[in-house]
């Protein structure tokens, strides 16, 4: 039965029933922002809030994908219905996207699991700006675990943390030797190191640069105040090997978390986040709306001639959006 | 405001390893600005029905060099408006002149040989995405 025409919350309604199609829609609603995605954001957030979000990062050609797809084909036999958001980047130039991930899923991936790719669009951190609204859809619509792959990212891309539970960070032999291990950055968000392609040369010398990497967090007081201390798996994806090891860390992690109530915490800091990035979005809005009217023009004009300094122009148009 | 990029999946239907092409068409098209759900080799026609939902795609993309295209690109449209999806279905590769005219008749949207230009494949797609959504609406 075709979607076309039929309202936010019917598309809704059938999603949750099931109706893979209606979830796809949902998704795409949610991507393309505007008065749909608020309306499936209503009806979603009330019954989100129950799917484990699990994040999986790392360098390009780390095998993030191979393994987000091993693990897919292990879930369902335990009972448990997985949804992947995959997230490739867009071209700075043209906006258009190769999105590749599913060619290393499609093979392995269990028929119970959802696969969507999703382009950046021109937001840098490693994921799509509209990755929350999705994660809250697949929620909503009782996929549990949400998966989210990030691009292949560097040192710095760590906006997976904020967005997931349980951040799961991969490395290959070869990525580095101690002191990129020290070095800050993505290293420092994860909840679950797995070292894959470790039948290559060099992956026990990976694993113990991130052992030592982590005895120093251990020293400086820097590792988590609970105590806890990030498995390192070895694995090979290609063939599944570490894919049971990595599903049992990310589960015990999040016992861990509703043990010691981290999980409560880190949503709360995601929903926090997701209320600022909004309010910015609104407030730069309204910042644009202001510039581009007269009195903001008059104000740049102002500041042009330096009869007026651009520090006071934009107090003054910030009275005037906040009045 | 709304962000409506044109979502297109890239697939080879079967026992058909000749991915240049298709590598080179998903690079056309990401360069024209669109997005490519680039799914490769080996492919059905179920799986291809089954990634076009998940990902709401806007059209199907095949590439054919094995001499298939006259059963498999019908059977890809047939089995689109069996799920009732309404997508168009673009066939690039080694297509006879006198094929054709029967894939056009079978629901095929837009047949590119070797020959076409990076602009006339982008063409193509656009034209095919927008008939559709066009007609529909």
């Amino acid at each position: 039965m075709s979607l076309r025409g039929l309202p936010a919350s019917e598309v809704f309604e059938r999603a949750l029933d099931g109706e893979r199609r209606a979830l796809g829609r949902l998704l795409t609603w949610v991507e393309r922002g505007g008065q749909e995605a608020d309306e499936v954001t209503e009806l979603a957030h009330p019954r989100s809030g129950r799917a484990h979000v699990v994040g999986i990062t790392g360098a390009p050609g780390a095998g993030k994908s191979t393994l987000t797809g091993q693990l897919t084909r292990l879930l369902p036999a335990l009972g448990v219905k997985p949804a992947v958001l995959a997230v490739d980047p867009s071209s700075p130039l043209t906006g258009g996207a190769i999105l590749g991930d599913r060619i290393r899923m499609d093979d392995i991936a269990g028929e119970a699991a959802f696969i969507r790719s999703m382009a950046t669009r021109g937001h840098s951190g490693g994921l799509a700006l509209a990755v929350p609204g999705s994660v809250r859809v697949f929620d909503a619509a009782g996929y549990d675990p949400v998966i989210i792959e990030t691009v292949g990212v560097g040192q710095v891309e760590v906006d997976v943390a904020g967005a997931a539970d349980t951040t799961v960070v991969v490395v290959t032999p070869g990525w580095g030797d101690a002191v990129q291990a020290n070095k800050a950055g993505l290293l420092e968000v994860a909840d679950v190191f797995v070292v894959n392609k470790a039948d290559r040369p060099g992956a026990n010398d990976a694993k113990r640069d991130l052992e030592l990497m982590l005895d120093l967090s251990h020293m400086t007081g820097q590792e988590d105040e609970t105590g806890y201390r990030p498995p390192i798996i070895m694995a090979s994806a290609i063939d599944g090997t570490g894919a049971p090891e990595v599903w049992d860390a990310i589960e015990a992690h999040r016992t861990h978390l509703e043990e010691t109530g981290g999980l409560e915490a880190r949503r709360a800091g995601r929903l926090r986040l997701e209320v600022e990035n909004r309010l910015h979005q609104a407030l730069a809005g309204r910042a644009a709306e202001a510039l581009a009217d007269e009195p903001g023009e008059k104000l740049l004009r102002q500041a042009g001639e330096r009869t007026l300094s651009p520090a006071e122009a934009a107090r003054r148009l910030a009275r005037d959006i906040l009045a | 405001m709304a962000d409506e990029k044109i979502r297109i999946i890239l697939a080879k239907l079967g026992l058909d390893g000749h991915d240049r092409g298709i590598k080179v068409v998903a690079r056309i098209l990401r360069d024209a600005g669109m997005e490519v759900i680039y799914l490769g080799l080996r492919q059905t026609a179920e799986s291809i029905v089954a990634a076009a939902e998940e990902e709401d795609a806007d059209a199907v993309g095949l590439s054919m060099h094995n001499a298939g295209h006259l059963t498999l690109a019908p059977a890809m449209v047939d089995a689109l408006a069996a799920a009732d999806l309404d997508l168009p279905v673009i066939v690039g590769g080694i297509v006879p002149d006198v094929d054709v005219e029967e894939l056009e008749k079978a629901g095929v949207a837009a047949i590119l040989g070797p020959g076409a230009s990076a602009e006339e494949v982008v063409e193509a797609v656009r034209a095919a995405v927008d008939a559709r959504s066009g007609s529909a609406a």
